[in-house]
């Protein structure tokens, strides 16, 4: 069947590229100066024993090469090493924090595609001042970084007008979600105006096509014009940037994590990036390339779903 | 090729389409791309609208349904069935263009959203406007495929896998979805290959004798015009130019630019010789018109026809259709046959 | 494949065009004045930068301290101005790097092909699963906070957007009539690269690297506000942003808002004038 010969080579090759990049990211740390144990250790009593204790835990007098190997296959298992600051394994800390990072980005998700989309349509169809507004709008969003996003509202909604908590993740779904707002909006901003836009723009392409005309002149009610033949079309183009939200939503998490001292994944790269403590750092480097990579392979999977035009492996520019 | 439609006296409250002075503006054009044209198709007729491209032929079909270009002003009266397009409320116009009339359009290639499949293609006005349920809309679609000659597997194809005849056939389905009184065809064969033109002109006419509907054939194929309607409109620049019968008028035409069209038509039975091309060109939009639009053109022109525009008045009499032309030299012009 | 369709731009803001003639012309006088105030920012701040006057810590703006006073008694306009040299050196470094690299690669693998040319698609593919944020707070947990190794490791991320443009753009131009004709004269594939191909090509990368720019500064600014990038006393917006939010939780939020501020509206005046050059460049194109 060719979608499953699709399937697969698609996976072979994410897998290929998965596997660069966790050599990247286990070879990153043999580019320090000096010698890997002493930076494994750094800024940290360097006792004889530590240096021991860490020359077996890493298999430091091992050649590279098993060396890198030994730690693939254990990534592959589900084991990340053992945190140096926290002096517990990786893997317990990632499961402690990643649930709360990933209800954030679905949260930050979900925001992006109502306001976005919605944005894009609303400017598309009425056109006039509102897409002028709508155009300024998404210009300045676009240019916002989510960090000055999260003190700029920190500030206003939190500090000042006392709507939302100013950091911390709560506890219980309902106090989670209340702190989660904030970081989700901040986290958001930047690319609700670049969805807004890209929708638009899409939209409006859509518009122009004679198949639109057709359908008004068969007497096809406007919103069912709008909603079936110009915004259904446009999707293919929105799909397409599934995987650069993902992405940016990923790796935003550690600005908007740190500025709201939300415990998930990203504040715990930023905390180990400052500590150096660098197994914690490959291990969320390497789920946030990972997660990157499925997303893009399932946008690649679903896109002739959207399109029946476009035949599995390539894609359709985005117009 | 036409069926034995009697034809009726065409005019009054019981034509499918009457067309009374019907005036259009654009912005930024000196003269109204369609000026004065009245037109009529009495139920069960077929009417052939011929002219160059830009003549306004096109303009004056989509009218029929108010798909005016942005910005365009309207004068005059569009009656469907007696009913003025031009002044509908949107409901009313959402209703006539559903079940009253129908536009087949050029390249069905392009009338089709390539991502929606054709049975949703086929019903979705059915469904989405007169709330039809889908499997009545679904049982319908499979009816009017079966009278196009199309199977009903066809309704869980995407336009992209079939042919360009197999989609013109869908969109004449398509049309025919809401049972309507008048279909306007907008040069429905223009973007299709030579045999498949003949099939969708032969099944355009069938259909139009079953289903008993008035047909706006719009072309600038004169010959496929005589060959498929009871009568015919000649337009140019927006303008009517002759009317009458469709076999009066290209035996014996009236106006030098319907003459000109059939001189520069090849065909198979005329003697051998250089077909002759139209000199100059058609008026811009840009310039205002007084007089005739085709005297600069016109080997007959004299002074008059750049001073004052011919009426459209009758030419012949004796039949029991009314045969005009809009010519200050309409005696002029001889047969055809004993030209040629 | 067009040009327009090559370049990596903001998505969608390609709708910034002619008639808003009036919105670019503002963005690059915007974009003069603000190297101009950075190269002459020494002269004109009205303090020491890093002079600390505790006594009138996140005072609002006076006679003496114009844009106020942040939460360790410095002054925000003087920091201000001096911040903008490194705020946009940083970006300037990973532009450059990234350009001047990015157009050697492209050029040699759309000249000669062959494995430099699978090299960087591979490169390519890897890159783009990397964010350029996440490749740079690598390269700092390995070698500390600084601003030389993350302008590296952003110019290494950036590399492959200008070099697979660049590299599009030579194959087109390598069809040209012209490069046969010199060659038949003699003239050696280097020499009508970098003399006659080189810049032909260069409005389009040039393009691409104002965009870039944006990209950078935004990248940059994140790391110094997590305190990976320029070290603690060296003035810098995204720095001030991050000492500003504790100025932000006492309620004096003036210190934070004006880097938040000058960070917005630089990214955003490089955007609409890069934006504008592609939409030109596209133009030209056609």
């Amino acid at each position: 069947m060719r979608f499953a010969r699709f399937a697969a080579r698609r996976l072979a090759e994410m897998a290929a590229t998965l596997l660069a990049a966790s050599f990247v990211i286990f070879g990153a740390m043999y580019l320090a100066p000096g010698d890997p144990a002493s930076f494994l250790l750094s800024g940290r009593s360097a006792t004889p024993d530590a240096i021991k204790a860490i020359n077996e835990q890493y298999h430091l007098n091992d050649p590279f090469a098993v060396q890198y190997l030994r730690w693939l296959g254990q990534v592959l298992q589900g084991d990340f090493g053992r945190s140096i600051e926290y002096r517990t394994s990786v893997s317990n800390l990632l499961a402690a924090r990643l649930p709360t990072t990933l209800l954030l980005v679905a949260m930050a998700l979900v925001l992006v595609m109502a306001a976005g989309l919605a944005l894009g349509w609303i400017g598309a169809v009425r056109g006039g001042a509102t897409d002028s507004t709508i155009l300024v709008t998404t210009t300045v969003a676009v240019g916002t970084p989510s960090f000055v996003a999260a003190v700029l509202l920190q500030g206003l909604f939190a500090v000042k007008l006392h709507w939302f908590p100013s950091g911390g993740t709560g506890t219980g779904l309902l106090d989670t979600l209340w702190h989660l707002t904030l970081p989700a909006v901040a986290l958001a901003l930047y690319l609700i105006g670049m969805l807004a836009r890209v929708t638009r723009s899409a939209m409006l392409e859509a518009l122009g096509h004679e198949h639109v005309t057709v359908a008004r002149s068969r007497g096809v009610p406007e919103r069912s014009v709008i909603l079936r033949h110009v915004f259904r079309n446009s999707l293919g183009t929105v799909l397409t940037m599934g995987g650069l939200i993902v992405s940016t939503l990923l790796i935003c998490t550690v600005l908007v994590e740190s500025a709201f001292s939300v415990d998930g994944i990203g504040q715990l790269l930023d905390l180990s990036t400052t500590t150096k403590d660098f197994p914690v750092v490959q291990a969320v480097s390497l789920i946030i390339v990972g997660l990157f990579m499925t997303v893009n392979l399932a946008v690649d999977l679903l896109h002739p779903l959207v399109d029946p035009r476009v035949t599995l492996g390539e894609r359709r520019s985005a117009a | 090729m036409s069926t034995t439609t009697e034809p009726h006296a065409s005019t009054g409250p019981d034509a499918a389409l009457d067309i009374r002075g019907l005036r259009l503006n654009l912005p930024g054009t000196a003269r109204p791309v369609l000026d004065g044209v009245d037109l009529t198709v009495a139920p069960r007729e077929t009417v052939a609208l011929v002219g160059e491209s830009g003549s306004g032929k096109s303009l004056t079909s989509r009218s029929v349904l108010r798909l005016l270009p942005p910005g365009a002003v309207a004068e005059g009266r569009v009656l469907v069935e007696g009913r003025d397009v031009l002044a509908m409320n949107p409901g009313e116009l959402r209703r006539l263009r559903t079940h009253t009339a129908a536009m087949i359009f050029q390249d069905p290639r392009a009338a089709t959203n390539p991502l929606r499949r054709i049975g949703d293609f086929l019903t979705e006005s059915l469904r989405l406007n007169a709330q039809v349920p889908a499997e009545e809309a679904t049982e319908r679609a499979v009816r009017m495929l079966d009278a196009v000659g199309l199977g009903d597997h066809v309704l869980r194809r995407y336009p992209g896998q079939l042919s360009g005849g197999m989609l013109q056939r869908v969109m004449i389905a398509a049309a025919l979805m809401g049972d309507p009184t008048l279909i306007l065809a907008d040069e429905p064969t223009t973007a299709l290959d030579v045999t498949t033109q003949a099939e969708v002109v032969g099944l355009l006419d069938d259909l139009r004798g079953q289903f008993g509907t008035g047909l706006l054939f719009v072309t600038h194929d004169l010959g496929l015009a005589a060959a498929i309607s009871d009568r015919v409109y000649v337009m140019y620049a927006g303008r009517i130019a002759e009317t009458g019968p469709a076999e009066e008028l290209f035996q014996r035409p009236r106006h030098p630019y319907t003459r000109a069209l059939l001189d520069s038509t090849p065909r198979l039975t005329a003697p051998r010789g250089r077909l002759a091309a139209i000199g100059g060109q058609p008026p811009s939009l840009r310039q205002e018109l007084t007089g005739c639009p085709f005297a600069p053109r016109c080997r007959l022109a004299t002074d008059v026809c750049t001073e004052r525009a011919p009426a459209l008045i009758p030419v012949a009499d004796g039949n029991p259709q009314p045969h005009l032309a809009a010519c200050h030299h309409s005696d002029q012009l001889t047969e055809v046959t004993a030209d040629a | 494949m067009t040009t327009a369709t090559l370049i990596r731009r903001r998505p969608g803001l390609a709708g910034i065009r002619t008639d808003r003639s009036w919105l670019f012309r503002i963005c690059l006088g915007f974009v003069a004045l603000l190297v101009l105030l950075a190269i002459v920012a020494p002269w004109i701040a009205p303090h020491d930068p890093n002079a600390v006057d505790l006594g009138s810590a996140l005072a609002g703006p006076s006679g003496a301290h114009p844009a106020g006073v942040d939460a360790s008694g410095r002054d925000t306009l003087s920091r201000l101005l001096v911040g903008a040299r490194t705020s946009l050196l940083g970006p300037l470094g990973v532009v450059v790097f990234s350009t001047v690299a990015g157009v050697a690669v492209g050029l040699a693998a759309g000249w000669r092909g062959g494995w430099l040319d699978s090299l960087l698609s591979r490169g390519t593919e890897l890159v783009f699963a990397f964010p350029g944020m996440l490749l740079a707070i690598l390269i700092v947990s390995v070698y500390g906070p600084g601003l030389t190794a993350p302008v590296l490791a952003l110019g290494v991320a950036y590399l492959p957007y200008v070099s697979r443009l660049t590299r599009s753009l030579v194959l087109a131009e390598r069809e040209r009539p012209y490069v046969e004709a010199y060659r038949v004269q003699g003239h050696s594939g280097l020499q009508i690269s970098l003399r006659h191909v080189l810049p032909n090509i260069a409005p389009v990368v040039l393009a691409q690297s104002t965009i870039n720019f944006g990209y950078a500064l935004i990248d940059l600014a994140g790391l110094s506000f997590l305190g990976l990038g320029v070290p603690p006393l060296t003035p810098d917006w995204g720095r001030m942003v991050f000492d500003g939010e504790s100025a932000i939780q006492s309620g004096y939020p003036l210190s934070a808002i004006l880097p938040c501020l000058a960070i917005v509206m630089t990214v955003v005046a490089f955007n609409v004038v890069g934006e504008r050059w592609a939409d030109q460049v596209a133009r030209r194109d056609r």
